[in-house]
């Protein structure tokens, strides 16, 4: 299902590249009589990618042949006129989205996106409860003795405590 | 001879490992003391047998036995014997013996120390620590073995440890492949070893919370043996993390430090479960709270660390840092399961007996504030885990390999590092037990302006970004918060006993290392903020190749290619290209930077390395990309400005030197006084702690 | 002190299933990418399922631009797994060339060439280079390696005239005739 949901998106994205490059047919002329595209505008692409047979390694500054080799085909794309989407595209329709530095956000790979922030914000809610659970009992026993006490409970707390009182007695 | 030899040794430590772990258990069961310490002998005795292997494999590692496989793979003959001696750790195998070694002169130390109050742990100590000992041990006897030799059987060449046939013949290659290039590195010779003993020293804390947690005396004891170890151990992560991170910016020549690659992720996940303990901790000692909170944050990181080298190791994860694929996959899998596993059940029998002493008090009150920063690392681990995590998923639920890159982890965590900046500017400020808005506003309202001045003007002089600011204004808060506390401190101290300032100082930071130690800890975070900050968002970056006298400009530099030379050392065993380039700034002539790149012809593999210029404004990074080889005309240069990133290593020293000074042991930290009902019968005579 | 205030209580049942379906969930699946990792590549003896490979243009079989393993059954297949970036794939190309023109015309043998995740002009220049005139195709998503769990290039898969698999070479040929002994064995 997934599958299909993706080659529809392929589909659509690359009637939309068509439909682009298209429009931008008069301008291609124009494109195609710029110098080789620069290195600095080679790696700001390359950067957003990463090497399909290394391990995670951006191809910017992968060392390899292979590595090489994908930053000549972003230049010759890049005099072809072709934008950084396009580009990121190709690679992704051939080599997989393993090319990207984030999942695309399509079917499965919303759980990379919804996951974290879901668990963070299940933690802080346990964490509030504890707090009301744990302050709640105070309100009951408010004023007794044994939290005079909880407060002086080490020689440490107690030095603390006794900077802190000097400090206002300075005031 | 000699394999045999430390084959065999090392079998009779694991044998003695196994010894140790089994007679201790009967020995408990059977309240024969005679054989726990029977147990305890067998567990000191391990660690000078191992010692004796690894002698036995530094000698052939030295002296080129290169019919031994792991030496032929780890070394050869150009290599000076520095470095053969620490490819002992370079390799699968090798390493495996290094972290035993490690692991055993832990257990040692700690089976050495004074027992007599808490004798019913001790036999569960050496327990939990023979088993974990005797795992690592397994993997080198039955899997990964050192000491295996080449044999020629029918013309051709096998690899084991006993001849595979009577009439085979051992076969000594001429030379080795020697070490990866990668790993020649000043930086990377310790960086490995620091990062095995933080990960080796956390085995300690968490045998000693099973210990408590099977024999049920689960009070502060095993908290109070502890927490010095945890520190220690957290040290030695913290620097294996930190030069791991330095090592990346010299050789990898990637510009950065830090990739997010699945394999530091995976060094870093302890560190932050580490951290969370280390604060929480100091709430159970102090006000008796969260039991359970502590121990699932001792089996939390002893388990990350397990399964965090389980996945590097098998080839679970794939990255510059893994090793290749091995068999000990299955039996590392076993073990992981096992120690997970049993660590959770035992933790859900004995939950209802780790009981709070007291509540909490106030949601300002130091103790929460500390729960709030728990909370923090625990998302930031959640992040990390996940992101690990989820490309196996994909692989497996869809068959698409999917990246989990530094965007997504950015994203993600720079809000909660954030929100950690600010914790670390209010806590120390809040009051253990209470604390009021007001009090921690009047305790706040300096360091608040402070910072809120140093930002306008970097508003004004520096940048507009808005994130840099957020992240400069939090720096300044803690920077400020953290060194008024000092002066206040000490200017109490100085006005009630009479003393100069810094005298003052000096005592009052002695009398509770400790805490002080924890703030400059804290003022090398906000320094390494700044450097992060830096680098994340100003760095910039061009790329050209140019002729020889021509020139490229980045921001107020410029870079002028000289000349460029290349030349082989065959006694190193490498061939140097070296470049030579002039800089300016403004015009100015700075002077020149020497970019080069080394190809090391046993590995076939190149090393970039960059020229650097640093200051305390930026880096000036330059790596020498490709060149013409017919002529030595022209070559490409990569050069990077990474702005303030040398605050990153600034506040790295300054975390050391503030980690060492709280963790120095002064005295025993067991022969402190029990919390509570012994404290303060013991007052009159603790009162000069 | 308050020593009661916590009544004593367990871990909610809910809560321990949650635990423990999270830890079987995370040991199953790393089980399981351990023992996918660890399996090596397809061996000798396997049926091979069949596959579609898409043909550069130049490379075509029987003027169609995608073949499939089935369209050579009662042949024997010789797939080799390579890329333009790949230094030892160099050392055996001229080798492989040879050998398919010593078969080409006998109709009992077929050559194909997977390109692994590669650069479609790098490839070409690289089929030009060593004048492979064998069908070849990119394999840039790994969909085929992947079917065969390679480990790297180059690698070379025997099929035989069934679709099973008989033999597999991991790295290079030294010889032409290396070659021509594996694919003998099965024209016998």
């Amino acid at each position: 299902m997934d599958r299909t949901k993706l080659r529809i998106t392929n589909y659509a994205l690359l009637a939309l590249a068509l439909l682009l490059v298209l429009m931008g047919m008069f301008y291609e002329t124009a494109f195609a009589q710029d110098p080789t595209p620069t290195d600095d505008e080679v790696n700001r692409i390359a950067k957003q990618l990463y090497c399909p047979v290394c391990e995670n390694t951006p191809l910017d500054v992968c060392p390899t042949e292979a590595c090489r080799q994908w930053r000549e085909l972003i230049r010759l794309q890049l005099s072809q006129g072709k934008s950084e989407e396009e580009i990121k595209q190709y690679f992704v329709d051939n080599y997989g989205a393993r090319v990207l530095s984030e999942p695309p956000r399509t079917g499965l790979n919303w759980l990379v996106y919804i996951l974290p922030p879901v668990l963070i914000l299940a933690g802080a809610f346990i964490l509030f409860r504890s707090f009301r659970e744990w302050t709640k009992p105070r309100a009951v026993e408010a004023g007794s003795g044994p939290e005079k006490e909880a407060g002086k409970a080490s020689p440490r707390d107690e030095y603390i405590a006794r900077l802190e009182e000097e400090l206002k007695n300075r005031k | 001879m000699l394999p045999e030899f430390g084959y065999g040794v090392l079998l009779v430590s694991f044998i003695v490992t196994v010894y140790s772990g089994i007679a201790a258990v009967y020995g408990v069961t059977n309240r024969s003391a005679s054989l726990v310490e029977s147990a305890r002998r067998a567990q000191l005795l391990s660690f000078p047998l191992i010692t004796l292997s690894s002698l036995t494999l530094i000698y052939l590692l030295v002296n080129n036995h290169f019919e031994v496989s792991f030496v032929y793979e780890v070394t050869s003959r150009s290599m000076p014997t520095y470095l053969k001696v620490t490819a002992w750790w370079g390799g699968q195998a090798g390493s495996l013996v290094f972290w035993s070694w490690l692991l055993a002169a832990f257990t040692s130390a700690v089976t050495l120390r004074k027992w007599d109050r808490d004798a019913e742990f001790l036999p569960w100590v050496i327990v939990i620590s023979a088993i974990t000992l005797a795992f690592f041990l397994g993997m080198v006897v039955f899997y990964e073995n050192p000491f295996t030799r080449f044999w020629l059987v029918n013309g051709g060449v096998e690899p084991a440890m006993f001849p595979p046939s009577s009439t085979a013949t051992v076969f000594t290659p001429d030379d080795g492949q020697g070490l990866n290039p990668l790993l020649r590195h000043p930086g990377m010779i310790i960086h490995p070893p620091m990062l095995y003993l933080g990960f080796v020293s956390f085995v300690i804390p968490y045998a000693f919370a099973m210990a408590a947690l099977i024999t049920g005396r689960t009070d502060d004891r095993w908290i109070r043996i502890t927490r010095r170890w945890a520190l220690w151990a957290w040290l030695f992560l913290s620097l294996g993390l930190v030069l791991g991170g330095r090592w990346a910016y010299d050789v990898l020549g990637w510009g950065g430090y830090w990739g997010w690659d699945p394999v530091e992720i995976a060094a870093f996940m302890p560190w932050l479960t580490g951290t969370a303990f280390l604060h929480s901790v100091m709430i159970q000692e102090k006000r008796g709270l969260l039991k359970h909170w502590n121990m699932i944050l001792v089996i939390l990181t002893y388990a990350l660390v397990i399964f965090g080298t389980f996945l590097t190791r098998s080839g679970v994860l794939s990255s510059v840092h893994a090793f290749a694929n091995s068999p000990i996959g299955p039996f590392f899998m076993g073990f992981v399961s096992l120690s997970l596993i049993a660590s959770v059940a035992l933790l859900i029998k004995r939950w209802p007996e780790l009981k709070s002493e007291t509540e909490m008090k106030s949601m300002l009150s130091r103790e929460a504030l500390f729960l709030l920063n728990n909370l923090l690392f625990m998302s930031i681990l959640v992040v990390c885990f996940w992101g690990v995590i989820y490309p196996l998923i994909s692989e497996l639920a869809t068959g698409q390999k999917v990246t989990v890159g530094p965007p997504y982890y950015e994203r993600a965590t720079g809000p909660l590092f954030a929100g950690l900046l600010f914790l670390m500017a209010v806590a120390p400020l809040s009051a253990w037990g209470h604390s009021t808005v007001q009090t921690l506003g009047r305790a706040l309202w300096k360091s608040f302006a402070a910072a809120l001045v140093v930002t306008g003007i970097l508003f004004a002089t520096y940048t507009q970004n808005v994130y840099a600011l957020v992240g400069f204004f939090l720096i300044m808060l803690v920077l400020s918060a953290t060194l008024h506390e000092f002066w206040r401190g000490a200017r109490a101290r100085q006005k009630a006993q009479d003393e100069n300032f810094f005298t003052a100082l000096s005592r009052l930071m002695g009398r509770n290392r400790r805490r002080y130690g924890g703030y400059i800890i804290h003022i090398s975070m906000a320094l390494m903020a700044i450097g992060i900050l830096g680098i994340e968002l100003f760095q910039t970056e061009t790329q050209g190749t140019v002729a020889q006298g021509e020139q490229i400009a980045i921001g107020d530099y410029v870079v002028e290619y000289r000349e460029l030379a290349s030349w082989a050392n065959q006694g190193e065993g490498v061939n140097y290209t070296r470049a030579v380039v002039d800089i300016y700034e403004n015009g100015i002539y700075l002077g020149q930077l020497y970019p080069r790149i080394d190809y090391y012809f046993d590995s076939q593999q190149n090393m970039t390395i960059p020229g650097q210029r640093s200051t305390f404004r930026d880096d000036l990074y330059i790596l020498l990309v490709d060149w013409q080889p017919v002529s030595t005309i022209g070559a490409t240069f990569k050069i990077y400005v990474n702005p303030l990133v040398n605050w990153l290593w600034i506040g790295s020293i300054t975390f050391l030197l503030g980690l060492i000074f709280a963790a120095w042991p002064d005295r025993d930290p067991a022969d402190e006084p029990v919390r509570r009902k012994v404290t303060r019968d013991v007052r009159q005579t603790s009162a000069a702690d | 002190m308050t020593e009661t205030t916590t009544p004593k209580r367990g871990v909610p049942l809910w809560a321990q299933i949650v635990i423990w379906a999270f830890i079987a969930g995370l040991l199953v699946l790393v089980g399981v990418i351990l023992s996918k990792r660890q399996q090596g590549t397809v061996q000798p003896g396997d049926k091979i399922p069949d596959f579609t490979l898409p043909l550069f243009s130049g490379y075509e079989y029987e003027g169609k631009s995608e073949v499939r393993l089935s369209d050579f059954s009662g042949k024997v297949v010789v797939l080799n797994f390579w890329a333009s970036w790949c230094k030892p794939c160099e050392q055996e190309a001229a080798e492989l060339e040879e050998a398919w023109q010593f078969y080409k015309d006998g109709g009992k043998v077929v050559f194909l060439g997977a390109d692994y995740v590669d650069t479609e002009p790098e490839a070409r220049a690289y089929l030009k280079k060593f004048g492979i005139t064998y069908y070849n195709g990119p394999d840039m998503g790994t969909r085929i390696s992947q079917l065969f769990r390679i480990r790297g290039v180059p690698e070379t898969y025997f099929i035989d005239p069934e679709g099973v698999l008989y033999f597999v070479k991991v790295g290079p040929f030294l010889s032409v005739d290396e070659i021509k002994s594996i694919i003998e064995q099965k024209l016998q």
